[in-house]
């Protein structure tokens, strides 16, 4: 309550100083409650933050946020929330979207409703083909997997992997992108592993013990952000198979910047490729890290769900400059298409033809810095990355 | 004393009248309907309470009135639902009625052949049963993606309007509504006709003392087996009509979560009483969807409130709340 008090005062005090503000309304669609609460908390702050660094920017416009806990990722209750916010609050924009059955579910009403709806987070690749008024800012598992196959093979020199992984969407597809453009570019992959489900942590030991026996080069692992990628780095560490000679590496949801410090030094040496992490040395990101920490406490850090979030506000308020406050969907779309960002995690475009983003991984190491935390140094980068699924148009992601 | 005055004795009039239709039983679907054209714009949310109602009644059959205590009926619901997916993402079967008596046969089919086994158990351990067995159908939902569609479910499933004429309403809803709120009146009078009768009255003998009801003869077990069937078949349409109204179908179908909220939502409103199911499922999503839009960080707390203070207080549910002030009040009046 008294955040959402924070939020509208905020909103009334950008909106007084320009007495004509143009009122757009957004509706915020994630979980504020629940397993999903911490994720969805990075969103509302990305969101946040968001408005505050750029207060300057968005006048005179003014970008109401109405917030919907989509609870659970069942679908049906994040249906309701975005008919109701289409329906009752007749919003200009939707946003949000933690879980991708969420987004999977809601895309007949996005369509049915006309108006453009960004997507922060979820990360199923064919989600965007479902309705032409999907845009994503965050990323697809193609993203990262895709190019961390070719890096594990080119630059870590690797011939043998073992992927292991979270029996759900995202696990799936982070192996099949992985072991694509792996074994396209000479590598192997010997044993391909499911590591339970998303739902709870399971006991990782018997599963990294026999990639132990198996003594390849890389082990190559996704599991969701969160607790889950926190007992992957604690188990590594406890069986010694950074001494057995085998790496861990993973898209950056198992280097979460919120988890980092609490994995300890078994984390050192993991390498990583993602789009984002708090570590990036560019103007943008520095600023928002320091707003972040002085808003928030010094233990707080943004990470790449914030991001999503800060970049689809982002596009928001280009769709908004760029339409004139009025929101008309299409001419939204038409502004958002090939549109260019300075964004924390450096350049970002929106693909033209598929709503999807186009960014730059970073191929990762975690080090410890002179301050005693661990820090994550960046090895190298690819340019303006497009989700490799959609490129190819591999199975479900080519369009209908 | 004569036949005539044993007729006529409170005892035996009360038994006799008991399945009379009551005035204010019509009550609930006045007001459905009037919420119909008073808010047009909470017809999606209206829906899902409607559905939850459906899938609270079967579980009053079952739990309520035959005292069978599950915490796994959700395979049911699930069951229903994916049957309606399957057939119309593979564009095998898309008509919406005919589709609920198949989501409905398959769920009956698979409550049969689980309650054959599980029913032999009764109390905890039939507890942890219903569960594990939800548990496994949801795994194989979970692995058999190339079928169910996995974590990610069936989107966009191509449902015909219903008898040819009127289209499922994406934005508000509207049809969605009235036709859950006519398939929701059916099975409410199928429920009623069936608690009523003396296989309704069999099932609660079972409930209240299942050792007398061995000893007068009644086929327990058989009995047991055929409510449980019957329970599962309605949620099998309940589940059918959330996969027809979402057009759409995931793994939250077969979830505990949907197996624990629709068993709290049975006691809020109080079990074996037909329309505890209404009540509790009214007042439970109501809550919980205002509150989460107030406060959309905070509002479990405001629900679990009022979870303790009814457990505490009022072991009959809200229902059980109406009944004890009725004694009360008819108690003081009585009085000399």
């Amino acid at each position: 309550m008294i955040k959402r008090m924070l939020a509208a005062t905020a909103a009334l005090a950008i909106t007084t100083a320009f007495a004509q503000a143009q009122e757009v309304k957004i509706g915020l669609v994630a979980p504020f409650t629940g397993i999903g609460a911490e994720l969805g908390q990075q969103i509302d702050r990305g969101v946040q933050q968001f408005l505050k660094l750029n207060a300057g920017k968005i006048a005179p416009y003014k970008l109401t946020i109405i917030k919907r806990d989509d609870k659970n990722p069942s679908g049906a209750d994040s249906k309701v929330a975005v008919q109701e916010l289409l329906t009752q609050e007749n919003v200009d924009a939707l946003a949000g979207w933690i879980y991708s059955p969420n987004a999977i579910a809601s895309a007949p009403v996005v369509s049915a409703g006309k108006k453009l709806a960004v997507i922060m987070n979820a990360g199923t690749a064919f989600i965007t083909n479902l309705s032409p008024y999907y845009v994503r800012t965050s990323f697809s598992m193609w993203h990262a997997g895709f190019a961390l196959g070719e890096a594990a093979a080119k630059q870590l020199k690797a011939k043998t992997a073992v992927v292991g992984y979270s029996d759900f969407p995202p696990g799936k597809d982070s192996l099949a992108a992985f072991k694509r453009a792996f074994e396209a570019n000479g590598g192997q992959v010997i044993d391909e592993i499911p590591m339970g489900g998303p739902a709870q942590v399971p006991d990782f030991t018997p599963f990294f013990q026999r990639v132990k026996d198996k003594k390849p080069d890389l082990f190559f692992v996704f599991v969701p952000a969160g607790d889950h990628a926190l007992a992957v780095v604690k188990t590594y560490g406890a069986l010694g198979m950074k001494a057995a000679g085998i790496k861990l590496i993973g898209p950056g949801d198992i280097t979460q910047d919120i988890k980092l410090q609490a994995m300890g030094d078994a984390a050192i040496g993991l390498i990583t490729m993602h789009h984002y992490n708090a570590d990036l040395d560019n103007p943008v990101n520095k600023a928002l890290v320091a707003s972040w920490k002085k808003d928030y406490g010094a233990d707080a850090t943004p990470d790449f769900v914030a991001i999503g979030a800060y970049d689809g506000m982002a596009a928001i308020l280009h769709a908004v400059q760029a339409t004139k406050g009025k929101m008309d969907p299409d001419a939204a779309l038409a502004a958002l298409k090939g549109w260019k960002y300075d964004s924390p995690r450096g350049p970002i475009a929106i693909d033209p033809e598929t709503r999807d983003i186009i960014m730059n991984e970073y191929l990762v190491e975690v080090v410890k810095g002179a301050d005693g935390k661990l820090h994550q140094k960046v090895l190298g980068k690819i340019d303006a990355v497009k989700d490799a699924c959609k490129a190819q148009k591999i199975g479900p992601c080519a369009p209908k | 004393m004569s036949a005539t005055d044993l007729q006529n004795h409170p005892a035996a009039r009360a038994l006799a009248q008991r399945h009379r239709l009551r005035v204010w039983e019509g009550l609930p679907w006045l007001l459905a309907l009037a919420c119909y054209f008073a808010f047009p714009r909470y017809l999606g949310f209206g829906t899902e309470i409607l559905i939850t109602v459906l899938f609270a009644i079967s579980l009053d059959l079952a739990l309520g009135y035959a005292g069978i205590v599950t915490l796994g009926h959700a395979a049911f619901f699930g069951a229903g639902a994916y049957t309606v997916g399957m057939l119309a993402k593979n564009g095998i079967w898309t008509e919406p009625i005919t589709g609920l008596l198949l989501g409905a046969a398959v769920a009956g089919l698979i409550g049969f052949l689980s309650g054959l086994v599980l029913l032999r158990t009764a109390g905890l351990t039939l507890l942890m049963l219903t569960l594990c067995f939800m548990g496994l159908l949801e795994e194989s939902a979970n692995m058999g993606a190339d079928f169910t569609g996995g974590f990610d479910g069936l989107d966009s499933l191509p449902i015909k309007p219903i008898v040819g004429m009127f289209e499922f309403d994406v934005l508000y809803s509207k049809t969605q509504y009235l036709y859950v709120l006519a398939v929701l009146f059916v099975c409410f009078v199928f429920t009623r006709t069936l608690v009523y009768s003396p296989f309704g009255h069999s099932l609660t003998g079972i409930r209240e003392n299942t050792l007398r009801m061995h000893a007068v003869g009644a086929p327990v077990e058989r009995r047991l087996v055929i409510c449980y069937t019957i329970s599962a078949a309605i949620a099998g349409i309940a589940g059918a009509l959330w996969a027809q109204a979402n057009a759409y179908v995931n793994l939250s179908t077969l979830g505990l979560d949907r197996a624990a909220t629709v068993l709290i939502i049975l006691v809020l409103g109080g079990y074996g009483r037909l329309y505890g199911a209404f009540v509790g499922a009214f007042v439970y999503m109501m809550l919980e969807h205002f509150l989460s839009k107030l406060y959309p960080e905070a509002w479990q707390l405001g629900l679990g409130l009022l979870l303790v203070v009814i457990a505490l207080f009022a072991r009959g549910g809200i229902l059980g709340i109406g009944e004890e002030l009725r004694r009360r009040f008819r108690g003081w009046r009585n009085k000399p």
